[in-house]
Protein backbone atom coordinates (compact mmCIF):
# COMPACT_ATOMS: atom_id res chain seq x y z
CA UNK A 1 0.00 0.00 0.00
CA UNK A 2 2.65 2.02 0.86
CA UNK A 3 4.56 2.09 -2.19
CA UNK A 4 1.15 2.98 -4.40
CA UNK A 5 1.02 6.41 -6.20
CA UNK A 6 -2.02 8.21 -7.63
CA UNK A 7 -1.22 10.01 -10.91
CA UNK A 8 -2.75 13.56 -10.49
CA UNK A 9 -3.00 15.98 -13.07
CA UNK A 10 -4.70 19.19 -12.33
CA UNK A 11 -5.96 21.22 -15.31
CA UNK A 12 -7.47 24.69 -15.52
CA UNK A 13 -8.90 26.98 -18.20
CA UNK A 14 -5.45 28.41 -19.60
CA UNK A 15 -2.69 26.10 -17.75
CA UNK A 16 -2.24 22.67 -16.27
CA UNK A 17 -1.41 23.69 -13.02
CA UNK A 18 -0.08 20.18 -11.52
CA UNK A 19 0.44 17.19 -12.95
CA UNK A 20 2.73 14.54 -10.92
CA UNK A 21 2.27 11.92 -8.82
CA UNK A 22 0.68 11.76 -5.13
CA UNK A 23 0.23 9.28 -2.51
CA UNK A 24 -2.94 10.98 -1.37
CA UNK A 25 -4.45 13.90 -1.98
CA UNK A 26 -7.37 16.06 0.12
CA UNK A 27 -10.07 18.31 -1.14
CA UNK A 28 -13.31 19.27 -0.16
CA UNK A 29 -16.43 18.17 -2.19
CA UNK A 30 -19.76 19.19 -1.89
CA UNK A 31 -20.99 16.57 0.41
CA UNK A 32 -17.55 16.98 2.78
CA UNK A 33 -14.35 16.66 3.04
CA UNK A 34 -12.60 13.91 0.50
CA UNK A 35 -9.18 11.75 1.50
CA UNK A 36 -8.37 9.65 -1.69
CA UNK A 37 -6.03 6.97 -1.60
CA UNK A 38 -4.52 5.16 -4.47
CA UNK A 39 -7.09 2.22 -5.19
CA UNK A 40 -10.68 4.66 -4.71
CA UNK A 41 -13.35 3.61 -6.16
CA UNK A 42 -14.26 5.29 -9.60
CA UNK A 43 -16.03 8.66 -8.40
CA UNK A 44 -17.22 12.12 -9.79
CA UNK A 45 -17.49 15.04 -7.19
CA UNK A 46 -17.81 18.54 -7.32
CA UNK A 47 -14.90 20.64 -5.63
CA UNK A 48 -16.00 23.10 -3.21
CA UNK A 49 -14.28 25.90 -2.16
CA UNK A 50 -11.49 24.50 0.51
CA UNK A 51 -7.85 23.41 0.77
CA UNK A 52 -6.02 21.05 -1.64
CA UNK A 53 -3.81 18.87 0.01
CA UNK A 54 -1.49 17.09 -2.21
CA UNK A 55 1.06 14.42 -0.47
CA UNK A 56 3.28 13.64 -3.06
CA UNK A 57 5.16 10.46 -3.40
CA UNK A 58 8.28 11.69 -2.28
CA UNK A 59 7.54 12.42 1.05
CA UNK A 60 6.72 16.52 0.32
CA UNK A 61 2.64 18.15 1.19
CA UNK A 62 1.91 20.68 -1.41
CA UNK A 63 -1.46 22.60 -0.53
CA UNK A 64 -3.38 25.26 -2.74
CA UNK A 65 -6.59 27.07 -2.73
CA UNK A 66 -9.27 24.99 -5.14
CA UNK A 67 -12.60 27.05 -5.53
CA UNK A 68 -14.40 25.93 -8.35
CA UNK A 69 -14.34 22.78 -10.20
CA UNK A 70 -14.88 19.16 -10.18
CA UNK A 71 -12.81 16.06 -9.64
CA UNK A 72 -12.96 12.82 -11.47
CA UNK A 73 -11.68 9.62 -9.99
CA UNK A 74 -10.29 6.50 -11.18
CA UNK A 75 -8.74 3.99 -9.39
CA UNK A 76 -5.03 4.94 -9.83
CA UNK A 77 -5.67 8.50 -11.22
CA UNK A 78 -7.36 11.49 -10.11
CA UNK A 79 -8.23 14.46 -12.67
CA UNK A 80 -9.37 17.67 -11.39
CA UNK A 81 -10.70 20.37 -13.55
CA UNK A 82 -10.58 23.45 -11.63
CA UNK A 83 -11.96 26.67 -12.47
CA UNK A 84 -10.37 28.44 -9.87
CA UNK A 85 -7.47 27.35 -7.95
CA UNK A 86 -4.13 29.18 -6.64
CA UNK A 87 -0.93 28.36 -5.57
CA UNK A 88 -0.29 30.47 -1.52
CA UNK A 89 2.48 32.35 -3.49
CA UNK A 90 -0.35 33.55 -5.71
CA UNK A 91 -2.94 34.65 -2.93
CA UNK A 92 -3.10 38.36 -2.04
CA UNK A 93 -3.97 38.72 1.23
CA UNK A 94 -4.90 41.79 1.65
CA UNK A 95 -7.40 41.41 -1.15
CA UNK A 96 -8.72 38.28 0.95
CA UNK A 97 -9.00 39.87 3.90
CA UNK A 98 -11.19 42.72 2.32
CA UNK A 99 -13.33 40.62 0.45
CA UNK A 100 -13.88 37.80 3.62
CA UNK A 101 -14.65 41.78 5.43
CA UNK A 102 -17.26 42.55 2.84
CA UNK A 103 -18.58 39.35 2.81
CA UNK A 104 -19.57 39.11 6.45
CA UNK A 105 -21.09 42.50 6.08
CA UNK A 106 -22.95 41.62 3.40
CA UNK A 107 -24.24 38.68 5.37
CA UNK A 108 -25.42 40.52 8.26
CA UNK A 109 -27.37 43.18 5.97
CA UNK A 110 -30.46 41.54 4.76
CA UNK A 111 -30.88 41.35 1.28
CA UNK A 112 -32.06 39.17 -1.42
CA UNK A 113 -31.87 35.34 -1.26
CA UNK A 114 -29.42 35.09 -4.10
CA UNK A 115 -27.17 37.61 -2.79
CA UNK A 116 -26.82 36.04 0.54
CA UNK A 117 -25.62 32.43 -1.59
CA UNK A 118 -23.10 34.91 -3.34
CA UNK A 119 -21.58 36.11 0.12
CA UNK A 120 -21.14 33.10 1.86
CA UNK A 121 -19.11 31.73 -1.18
CA UNK A 122 -17.02 34.60 -1.49
CA UNK A 123 -16.95 34.52 1.98
CA UNK A 124 -15.85 30.49 1.84
CA UNK A 125 -13.14 31.09 -0.69
CA UNK A 126 -11.59 34.27 1.25
CA UNK A 127 -11.66 32.27 4.44
CA UNK A 128 -9.76 29.43 2.53
CA UNK A 129 -7.59 31.91 1.35
CA UNK A 130 -6.69 32.96 4.23
CA UNK A 131 -6.35 29.86 6.11
CA UNK A 132 -3.90 28.59 3.26
CA UNK A 133 -1.66 31.88 3.90
CA UNK A 134 -2.06 32.28 7.41
CA UNK B 1 -3.06 63.08 -68.24
CA UNK B 2 -2.60 64.22 -64.80
CA UNK B 3 0.01 66.38 -63.82
CA UNK B 4 3.26 65.91 -62.08
CA UNK B 5 2.10 67.80 -58.74
CA UNK B 6 -1.16 65.20 -58.58
CA UNK B 7 0.45 62.33 -59.00
CA UNK B 8 2.92 63.25 -56.69
CA UNK B 9 0.13 63.93 -53.99
CA UNK B 10 -1.46 60.47 -54.44
CA UNK B 11 1.80 58.40 -54.26
CA UNK B 12 2.72 60.54 -51.10
CA UNK B 13 -0.82 59.66 -49.50
CA UNK B 14 -0.78 56.11 -50.39
CA UNK B 15 2.58 56.07 -49.05
CA UNK B 16 1.26 56.48 -45.49
CA UNK B 17 -1.62 54.49 -45.18
CA UNK B 18 0.95 51.93 -46.45
CA UNK B 19 2.96 52.47 -43.27
CA UNK B 20 -0.10 52.17 -41.23
CA UNK B 21 -1.36 48.89 -42.79
CA UNK B 22 2.18 47.69 -42.58
CA UNK B 23 2.38 48.60 -38.62
CA UNK B 24 -1.23 47.26 -38.13
CA UNK B 25 0.05 43.91 -40.02
CA UNK B 26 3.04 43.80 -37.73
CA UNK B 27 1.26 44.15 -34.24
CA UNK B 28 -1.82 41.56 -35.64
CA UNK B 29 0.99 39.01 -36.37
CA UNK B 30 2.52 39.84 -32.84
CA UNK B 31 -1.08 39.08 -31.11
CA UNK B 32 -1.94 36.44 -33.17
CA UNK B 33 0.84 34.56 -31.45
CA UNK B 34 -0.15 35.14 -28.27
CA UNK B 35 -3.68 34.35 -28.87
CA UNK B 36 -2.56 31.25 -30.66
CA UNK B 37 -0.62 30.23 -27.64
CA UNK B 38 -3.50 30.80 -25.43
CA UNK B 39 -5.91 28.97 -27.67
CA UNK B 40 -3.42 25.83 -27.44
CA UNK B 41 -3.15 26.09 -23.73
CA UNK B 42 -7.05 25.96 -22.92
CA UNK B 43 -7.65 23.07 -25.60
CA UNK B 44 -6.58 20.05 -22.78
CA UNK B 45 -9.14 21.68 -20.20
CA UNK B 46 -11.63 21.72 -22.92
CA UNK B 47 -10.61 18.31 -24.16
CA UNK B 48 -11.21 16.58 -20.26
CA UNK B 49 -14.13 18.29 -20.61
CA UNK B 50 -16.29 17.27 -23.58
CA UNK B 51 -14.66 13.81 -22.87
CA UNK B 52 -16.02 13.95 -18.94
CA UNK B 53 -19.65 15.17 -20.20
CA UNK B 54 -20.10 13.16 -23.14
CA UNK B 55 -18.82 9.88 -20.82
CA UNK B 56 -21.86 11.13 -18.05
CA UNK B 57 -24.34 11.52 -20.72
CA UNK B 58 -23.51 7.92 -22.09
CA UNK B 59 -23.95 6.37 -18.94
CA UNK B 60 -26.73 7.88 -17.69
CA UNK B 61 -29.07 7.77 -21.35
CA UNK B 62 -31.97 8.15 -19.39
CA UNK B 63 -31.38 10.97 -17.00
CA UNK B 64 -34.19 13.70 -17.05
CA UNK B 65 -32.55 17.17 -16.78
CA UNK B 66 -33.42 20.36 -17.91
CA UNK B 67 -30.56 21.25 -19.50
CA UNK B 68 -30.86 18.47 -21.87
CA UNK B 69 -34.77 18.96 -22.87
CA UNK B 70 -35.67 21.54 -25.57
CA UNK B 71 -36.53 24.93 -23.41
CA UNK B 72 -40.81 25.59 -23.80
CA UNK B 73 -40.30 28.96 -25.11
CA UNK B 74 -38.90 29.39 -29.13
CA UNK B 75 -37.10 32.17 -28.40
CA UNK B 76 -33.10 31.15 -29.14
CA UNK B 77 -30.58 33.40 -27.80
CA UNK B 78 -27.44 33.67 -29.91
CA UNK B 79 -23.73 34.48 -28.18
CA UNK B 80 -21.93 36.16 -31.48
CA UNK B 81 -18.34 36.59 -30.94
CA UNK B 82 -17.28 39.60 -33.26
CA UNK B 83 -14.51 42.07 -33.13
CA UNK B 84 -14.50 45.61 -31.78
CA UNK B 85 -12.67 46.42 -34.73
CA UNK B 86 -12.90 46.27 -38.26
CA UNK B 87 -10.02 46.49 -40.76
CA UNK B 88 -9.72 42.75 -40.32
CA UNK B 89 -10.91 41.80 -43.98
CA UNK B 90 -14.22 39.54 -44.19
CA UNK B 91 -13.75 38.49 -39.99
CA UNK B 92 -16.94 40.12 -38.79
CA UNK B 93 -18.85 40.31 -42.05
CA UNK B 94 -18.64 36.55 -41.72
CA UNK B 95 -20.16 36.00 -38.37
CA UNK B 96 -22.94 38.74 -39.38
CA UNK B 97 -23.75 36.59 -42.41
CA UNK B 98 -23.49 33.16 -40.61
CA UNK B 99 -26.60 34.97 -38.05
CA UNK B 100 -28.33 36.52 -40.99
CA UNK B 101 -28.41 33.58 -42.60
CA UNK B 102 -28.94 31.43 -39.99
CA UNK B 103 -33.01 30.72 -41.18
CA UNK B 104 -34.03 31.97 -37.74
CA UNK B 105 -36.98 34.73 -37.53
CA UNK B 106 -35.38 37.87 -36.18
CA UNK B 107 -38.03 38.51 -33.89
CA UNK B 108 -37.83 34.86 -32.33
CA UNK B 109 -33.86 35.48 -31.66
CA UNK B 110 -31.89 37.89 -28.75
CA UNK B 111 -28.41 38.53 -29.27
CA UNK B 112 -26.19 38.39 -25.89
CA UNK B 113 -23.07 40.17 -28.04
CA UNK B 114 -19.36 40.47 -27.81
CA UNK B 115 -17.81 42.25 -30.20
CA UNK B 116 -19.02 46.23 -31.13
CA UNK B 117 -19.17 45.11 -34.71
CA UNK B 118 -21.51 42.30 -34.50
CA UNK B 119 -23.83 43.74 -31.87
CA UNK B 120 -24.08 47.49 -34.29
CA UNK B 121 -24.86 45.58 -37.06
CA UNK B 122 -27.31 43.04 -36.08
CA UNK B 123 -29.30 45.86 -33.97
CA UNK B 124 -29.41 47.84 -37.52
CA UNK B 125 -31.07 45.11 -39.13
CA UNK B 126 -33.78 44.92 -36.12
CA UNK B 127 -32.35 41.98 -34.16
CA UNK B 128 -32.78 42.86 -29.82
CA UNK B 129 -29.90 42.48 -27.50
CA UNK B 130 -30.20 41.26 -24.22
CA UNK B 131 -26.80 41.58 -23.19
CA UNK B 132 -23.52 42.83 -24.31
CA UNK B 133 -20.07 42.19 -23.37
CA UNK B 134 -17.90 43.51 -25.76
CA UNK B 135 -15.19 44.43 -23.13
CA UNK B 136 -14.47 40.87 -22.71
CA UNK B 137 -13.11 40.28 -26.68
CA UNK B 138 -10.06 42.69 -25.79
CA UNK B 139 -8.35 40.35 -23.53
CA UNK B 140 -10.69 37.34 -22.90
CA UNK B 141 -9.95 35.92 -19.27
CA UNK B 142 -12.45 32.98 -18.15
CA UNK B 143 -14.39 34.81 -15.34
CA UNK B 144 -15.90 36.78 -18.88
CA UNK B 145 -16.53 33.37 -19.95
CA UNK B 146 -18.26 32.44 -16.41
CA UNK B 147 -20.21 35.76 -16.38
CA UNK B 148 -21.82 35.33 -19.87
CA UNK B 149 -22.51 31.52 -19.48
CA UNK B 150 -24.01 32.62 -16.20
CA UNK B 151 -26.28 34.94 -17.83
CA UNK B 152 -27.75 32.75 -20.39
CA UNK B 153 -28.06 29.71 -18.52
CA UNK B 154 -30.16 31.73 -15.97
CA UNK B 155 -32.28 32.99 -19.06
CA UNK B 156 -32.78 29.63 -19.83
CA UNK B 157 -33.67 28.48 -16.14
CA UNK B 158 -36.24 31.01 -16.42
CA UNK B 159 -37.88 29.88 -19.53
CA UNK B 160 -37.16 33.47 -21.22
CA UNK B 161 -34.93 31.29 -24.08
CA UNK B 162 -35.27 28.10 -25.30
CA UNK B 163 -31.97 26.59 -27.35
CA UNK B 164 -28.85 28.82 -26.97
CA UNK B 165 -26.53 28.84 -30.29
CA UNK B 166 -22.86 30.65 -30.06
CA UNK B 167 -21.30 31.86 -33.13
CA UNK B 168 -17.79 32.48 -33.47
CA UNK B 169 -15.00 31.59 -35.86
CA UNK B 170 -12.98 28.81 -35.35
CA UNK B 171 -9.13 29.15 -36.07
CA UNK B 172 -7.79 26.44 -38.10
CA UNK B 173 -4.59 27.83 -39.03
CA UNK B 174 -3.19 31.14 -39.59
CA UNK B 175 -4.95 31.58 -42.72
CA UNK B 176 -8.13 29.06 -42.10
CA UNK B 177 -10.64 30.55 -40.26
CA UNK B 178 -14.32 28.96 -40.57
CA UNK B 179 -17.02 30.89 -39.34
CA UNK B 180 -19.08 28.64 -36.68
CA UNK B 181 -22.97 28.24 -35.27
CA UNK B 182 -22.62 26.09 -32.70
CA UNK B 183 -25.37 25.03 -30.33
CA UNK B 184 -25.05 24.95 -26.54
CA UNK B 185 -28.12 23.82 -24.84
CA UNK B 186 -30.37 21.99 -24.78
CA UNK B 187 -27.59 19.63 -24.55
CA UNK B 188 -28.66 16.18 -26.34
CA UNK B 189 -26.99 13.20 -26.01
CA UNK B 190 -27.05 12.14 -29.71
CA UNK B 191 -25.56 15.01 -30.80
CA UNK B 192 -22.75 14.77 -28.47
CA UNK B 193 -22.37 10.72 -28.70
CA UNK B 194 -22.38 10.78 -32.51
CA UNK B 195 -18.43 12.68 -32.73
CA UNK B 196 -17.91 10.98 -28.91
CA UNK B 197 -14.46 8.93 -30.05
CA UNK B 198 -13.42 6.51 -28.06
CA UNK B 199 -15.82 4.66 -25.88
CA UNK B 200 -13.92 3.69 -22.57
CA UNK B 201 -16.33 1.79 -21.00
CA UNK B 202 -14.56 1.03 -17.88
CA UNK B 203 -15.87 0.85 -14.04
CA UNK B 204 -19.25 2.88 -13.79
CA UNK B 205 -18.80 6.37 -12.00
CA UNK B 206 -20.71 6.62 -9.31
CA UNK B 207 -21.63 10.36 -8.50
CA UNK B 208 -21.25 12.28 -5.40
CA UNK B 209 -23.60 13.76 -5.34
CA UNK B 210 -26.10 12.14 -7.12
CA UNK B 211 -25.76 11.96 -11.23
CA UNK B 212 -29.15 14.20 -11.71
CA UNK B 213 -27.43 16.90 -9.05
CA UNK B 214 -23.48 16.67 -10.57
CA UNK B 215 -25.12 17.53 -14.43
CA UNK B 216 -26.47 20.56 -12.75
CA UNK B 217 -23.05 21.62 -11.55
CA UNK B 218 -20.97 20.22 -14.34
CA UNK B 219 -23.25 21.56 -17.32
CA UNK B 220 -22.91 24.53 -16.89
CA UNK B 221 -18.99 24.60 -16.26
CA UNK B 222 -19.24 22.75 -19.65
CA UNK B 223 -20.52 25.71 -21.16
CA UNK B 224 -18.36 27.69 -19.43
CA UNK B 225 -15.13 26.13 -21.23
CA UNK B 226 -17.08 26.27 -24.29
CA UNK B 227 -17.36 29.83 -24.54
CA UNK B 228 -14.22 30.28 -23.00
CA UNK B 229 -12.94 28.07 -25.29
CA UNK B 230 -14.73 29.75 -28.41
CA UNK B 231 -13.37 33.44 -26.90
CA UNK B 232 -10.04 32.13 -27.29
CA UNK B 233 -10.30 30.77 -30.73
CA UNK B 234 -11.99 34.07 -32.06
CA UNK B 235 -9.27 36.30 -30.84
CA UNK B 236 -6.89 34.43 -32.74
CA UNK B 237 -8.74 34.16 -36.09
CA UNK B 238 -9.08 38.06 -35.96
CA UNK B 239 -5.98 39.00 -35.60
CA UNK B 240 -5.05 36.49 -38.28
CA UNK B 241 -7.75 37.65 -40.06
CA UNK B 242 -6.18 41.20 -39.96
CA UNK B 243 -2.93 40.48 -40.60
CA UNK B 244 -3.69 38.61 -43.95
CA UNK B 245 -6.65 41.57 -44.65
CA UNK B 246 -3.45 43.99 -44.08
CA UNK B 247 -0.58 41.91 -45.77
CA UNK B 248 -2.85 42.14 -49.00
CA UNK B 249 -3.40 46.47 -48.28
CA UNK B 250 0.70 46.71 -48.05
CA UNK B 251 0.97 44.47 -50.91
CA UNK B 252 -1.75 46.67 -52.94
CA UNK B 253 -0.21 49.90 -51.84
CA UNK B 254 3.11 48.79 -52.87
CA UNK B 255 1.57 47.82 -56.61
CA UNK B 256 -0.11 51.57 -56.89
CA UNK B 257 3.18 52.92 -56.13
CA UNK B 258 5.26 51.22 -58.62
CA UNK B 259 2.35 51.85 -61.01
CA UNK B 260 2.58 55.98 -59.67
CA UNK B 261 6.23 56.09 -59.85
CA UNK B 262 6.13 55.32 -63.23
CA UNK B 263 3.52 57.57 -64.22
CA UNK B 264 5.19 60.33 -62.50
CA UNK B 265 8.45 59.26 -64.69
CA UNK B 266 6.66 59.72 -67.78
CA UNK B 267 5.01 62.54 -66.45
CA UNK B 268 8.77 64.48 -65.75
CA UNK B 269 10.17 63.20 -68.93
CA UNK B 270 7.58 64.10 -71.53
CA UNK B 271 7.81 67.72 -69.42
CA UNK B 272 11.36 67.91 -69.93
CA UNK B 273 11.17 67.12 -73.59
CA UNK B 274 8.46 69.48 -74.33
CA UNK B 275 10.22 72.56 -72.26
CA UNK B 276 13.36 71.60 -74.33
CA UNK B 277 11.50 71.76 -77.57
CA UNK B 278 10.02 75.39 -76.53
CA UNK B 279 13.47 76.32 -75.74
CA UNK B 280 14.88 75.41 -79.38
CA UNK B 281 12.09 76.82 -80.67
CA UNK B 282 12.44 80.40 -79.29
CA UNK B 283 16.39 79.94 -79.89
CA UNK B 284 15.29 79.01 -83.62
CA UNK B 285 13.08 82.23 -84.28
CA UNK B 286 15.82 84.53 -82.90
CA UNK B 287 18.74 83.43 -85.18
Amino acid sequence: MADKVLKLNIMTPDRTFYDGEASMVEFTSTEGELGIYPGHIPLASIVAPGVLTIHEAGGEVKKAALHSGFAKISTDEIMILAEVIEWPDEIDINRANEAKERAQRRLSGKDSGLDIQRAELALKRSLTRISLKG
Amino acid sequence: MASMKDIKRRKMSIQSTEQITKAMKLVATVKLQKAKGRAENSRPYFDAMYGTVSSMLAASGTINHPFLKEGESSRKAIITLTGNRGLAGGYNANVERLVTGSGFDKDDCVIYAVGTKGRDYLKKRGYSIAADYSEAINAPMYADAMEIGKKVLEDFKAGEIGEIYLAYTSFKNTVVHEPRLLKLLPLKAEDILADAQEEEVSAPLTYEPEAEVALDHIIPKYINSLIYGALMEAVASENGARMTAMDNATNNADEMISDLSLKYNRARQSSITQELTEIIAGANALA
